[in-house]
């Protein structure tokens, strides 16, 4: 718990494009000046299961990992991975939650429930609570990929990191021909 | 400078220090080393992905008696593999560097076992050397080719996941040019390991391992002390450094970069700074038994735990327990608790899954093996009763029919698996006259570690073209007369297939073909569609285990979930009410 260190926490389902969104933090973050550490998920877990990446940035950093309880921003992809990881931020921190619903198989094979309540759950954890259509605004924009940008974008307004270091972060971590659709998925969840 | 993953970093290291062969077989968290040096340093350094890593450290073993610069990777199940030409590679020694990156996975994120490579180390008399950072994952490739090299040593270089797969800054430099010509000096007095030469060099090992003992005593930028209170001084290495200077952030520290041989004057002197001594070090005991064997009283395993990985707030925990205080870590939120899990699954469209789906439906005992079908244990599907190592599938299956079990036994297991260490189970039933039905779901690739080409990719990790092995014809070539391809999206013919088989009392070899539809980058057909006026919810399309048809409350109609739909048609056949269709959509 440095305190002058900025921890953020990714919750999502393997395949969502957490990896690229957690890239685009590190590098926004390392643009803007701060020493970044970072930890992202692969193998195994990838195939389907619940991931989490987690960002650390400040003049200081020494772990990659970030404690429970310590995220200043924690934002989900799938709506029941922002339940299953709330613990990881602050009291004070803000949550960003896309309203995809990824249903898992266990649910399929009767094993478990897919709770009807989600909504209301949220609003009950988190105080401080974005919730983001990002599939639909993906869907408005031509492509359901970018939905990862748009929660993104979200996620900005917790920062204090300066706009152009956001901009220059997707320039450099998506391929040329898609900067300019991820920065407007970018912007659209900056103005959700 | 730049953010670097850990293994992004030691590809870097491995091009900065002059490296020009690199070996390795796939294996999570020391995969995406490889993939690096192919991605970016291709035009420098050979690479190759080898059938497994006692090839691999073979391989690197004969670069570096040329004099060449070495890098081999594996995770720590691997090293199990390469052990055997790694303890004699000890003896002999190295012309040019050679370095081992070792990549542990405490906490078993992606692994079968949490086994500490360090003990490695110490077994086969090596260095040992355990990057904090990526940072230091680049520069410790550097040192590491140094002390090879000046001691004629492999030497270990340990990662671990978080080391693995954590970005940090790193400062990038120049490449050492290596040398240019390359050859093998001949004497065999040092390189052919016959008793009476093994045993003069099992001498010189020890005075090495001396000359290194005092090496690590005074190499700073491996071994350093960072004094600051008197109180505590914490012996750490590896990750747990960066944790412990978040946890103790003024306790004096001795952070071991070189932790074998272990520099014993460095901890008497730290020793004797401090008041109390805490030993932190995830997995097994190593340094706390040794430092209490030099005579030097410490605190360890008593209040940290040696199962599971530590992270930050496991430490802070055991700070609290140390101080006879409580620190309860924030646990998942009283919402949380009655979530549907979210365990890995095959994905949709995968062709593993038609296999499993017919051996859901035998009384059989499925000897599995490692890779994406290992998934194929978990429910609805529910049908591989056994992991043990890569290879097993087969042997394992030979071993039950041997013993005259009261069952039938079915060995499976992937492609890549079987060039691994498939092929000389199969050569062993067919020669000791087994009668086991062993299935090899062929999907081209190495799946699971995420898409790594493998002797039947028909491409190398340089992406040139090459052969495609046939696994049919080393089913043949080894001595089994019985062999079948078979399509695994057709379900009648895969089980007409597999029960036949089963019930044969000669070996036979099923190989299920069918390219892994992430790797080829395209679905596999035509999204499907439940018509909710035939269905009649009987719950057999679930049974199959796909993300892609989701099932509701009890009594709803099923749906496919467009988005994840993969087109393989799997559910249209086992819907027995022709409930399912085909949508226009690919
Ligand atoms: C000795 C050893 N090396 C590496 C690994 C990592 N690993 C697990 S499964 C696997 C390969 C799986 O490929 P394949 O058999 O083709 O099956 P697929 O995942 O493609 O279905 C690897 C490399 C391991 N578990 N053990």
């Amino acid at each position: 718990m440095s305190d002058n260190t900025t921890s953020i926490v990714l919750a999502g389902v393997g395949g969502q494009g957490i990896l690229l969104a957690s890239s685009i933090i590190a590098k926004a973050a390392m643009i803007a000046g701060f020493e970044v550490k970072m930890n992202e998920v692969h193998g195994m877990a990838q195939r389907g299961g619940s991931v989490i990446a987690q960002i650390r940035y400040g003049k200081n950093v020494h772990s990659p990992l970030v404690e429970e309880g310590t995220a200043k921003v924690f934002a989900s992809l799938e709506q029941i991975e922002a339940i299953r990881f709330a613990h990881y931020l602050s009291p004070d921190g803000l949550a960003v939650v896309s309203t995809q619903t990824i249903v898992p198989v266990t649910v399929s094979m009767g094993s478990g429930k897919y709770p009807q309540d989600v909504k209301q759950r949220l609003e009950k954890i988190f105080k401080n609570l974005i919730i983001v259509d990002a599939l639909g605004k993906a869907n408005e924009l031509g492509n359901i990929k970018v939905a990862n940008v748009i929660v993104l974008g979200a996620i900005s307004r917790g920062l204090d990191l300066p706009l152009e270091t956001w901009h220059e972060a997707i320039k450099s971590e998506v391929k040329e021909k898609f900067a300019d659709l991820n920065i407007r998925a970018f912007e659209a969840g900056r103005n959700s | 400078m730049e953010l670097l993953s850990g293994n992004e970093a030691f590809a870097r290291g491995a091009y900065e220090a002059g490296v020009t062969v690199a070996a390795a077989y796939p294996g999570t968290p020391s995969t995406e080393i490889l993939e690096n040096i192919a991605a970016r340093y291709k035009k420098d350094i050979y690479c190759e992905w080898s059938p497994n890593e006692k090839v691999a450290l073979e391989v690197g073993a004969g670069a570096a008696q040329t004099g060449a610069r070495v890098l081999v990777t594996m995770k720590h199940v691997g090293l199990n593999v390469a052990a055997d030409p790694l303890m004699t590679l000890a003896y002999t020694g190295v012309a040019g560097g050679l370095v081992i990156i070792v990549a542990d996975d405490p906490g078993m994120h992606s692994s079968q076992n949490e086994q500490d490579s360090r003990n490695y180390a110490i077994f086969a008399k090596v260095p040992m050397l355990e990057p904090s950072s990526s940072a230091e994952a680049k520069e410790f490739i550097k040192i590491g080719m140094d002390i090879s090299e000046k001691y004629h040593t492999p030497v270990i270089v340990r990662s671990v996941t978080r080391i693995s797969h954590s970005k940090g800054p790193v400062e990038l430099c120049q490449r050492i040019q290596p040398r240019t010509e390359f050859g093998f000096v001949k004497n065999p007095q040092q390189y052919v390991t016959i008793p009476v030469w093994a045993r003069k060099m099992r001498v010189q090992l020890e005075e090495k391992l001396g000359q290194m003992l005092q090496a690590s005593n005074e190499s700073p930028e491996l071994n350093r002390i960072e004094w600051a209170d008197e109180e505590l001084g914490i012996i750490t290495s590896g990750i747990c450094y960066e944790y412990v200077k978040d946890i103790w952030p003024t306790a004096s520290v001795l952070k071991l970069g070189w932790s074998n041989p272990l520099p014993d004057t460095l901890i008497k002197d730290f020793a004797a700074g401090v008041d109390k001594i805490l030993v932190i070090e995830e997995l097994d005991d190593i340094l706390e038994l040794r430092i209490k064997a030099m005579g030097i009283d410490c605190i360890g395993r008593e209040f940290i735990p040696g199962i599971g990985e530590l992270t930050p707030s496991v430490l802070r925990q055991c700070k609290a327990k140390m101080q006879g205080e409580e620190y309860i870590v924030p646990a998942p939120v009283e919402e949380s608790k009655d979530l549907p899990a979210r365990p890995p699954v095959l994905c949709p469209g995968c062709p593993h899954r038609g296999v499993f789906t017919v051996l859901a439906k035998n009384k059989v005992v499925v000897t599995g093996d490692i890779g994406c079908y290992s998934l194929g244990s978990l429910p609805p599907l529910s049908s591989l009763d056994t992991i043990l190592c890569m290879g097993a599938g087969i042997s394992m299956a030979h071993g039950m029919d041997k013993a005259k079990a009261n069952h039938k036994v079915v060995g499976i297991m992937g492609d890549s698996t079987f060039f691994h260490s498939g092929i000389t189970g199969l050569l062993d039933i067919a020669y000791n006259k087994g009668a086991s039905t062993i299935i090899v779901v062929d999907n081209r690739i190495t799946a699971m570690t995420g898409h790594q080409e493998n002797p039947g990719s028909g491409k190398t990790l340089m992406g040139e073209d090459t052969i495609e092995a046939s696994i049919e014809a080393i089913g043949r070539a080894c001595g089994v007369k019985r062999v079948f391809s078979i399509n695994p999206y057709d379900l009648a013919e895969t089980s007409k297939v597999i029960e036949t088989e089963i019930n044969t009392n000669e070996p036979s070899l099923i190989v299920s073909k069918a390219p892994c539809p992430l790797a080829v980058g395209k679905p596999v057909g035509h999204k499907r569609n439940v018509d909710a006026e035939k269905c009649k919810v009987c719950g057999m399309c679930l049974k199959i285990g796909c993300p892609g048809m989701e099932g509701g409350e009890k009594g709803q109609v099923p749906k496919v979930n467009k988005l994840l739909c993969a087109g393989c048609g799997l559910c249209e056949q086992v819907c027995k009410f022709g409930a399912i269709t085909m949508d226009k959509e690919i």
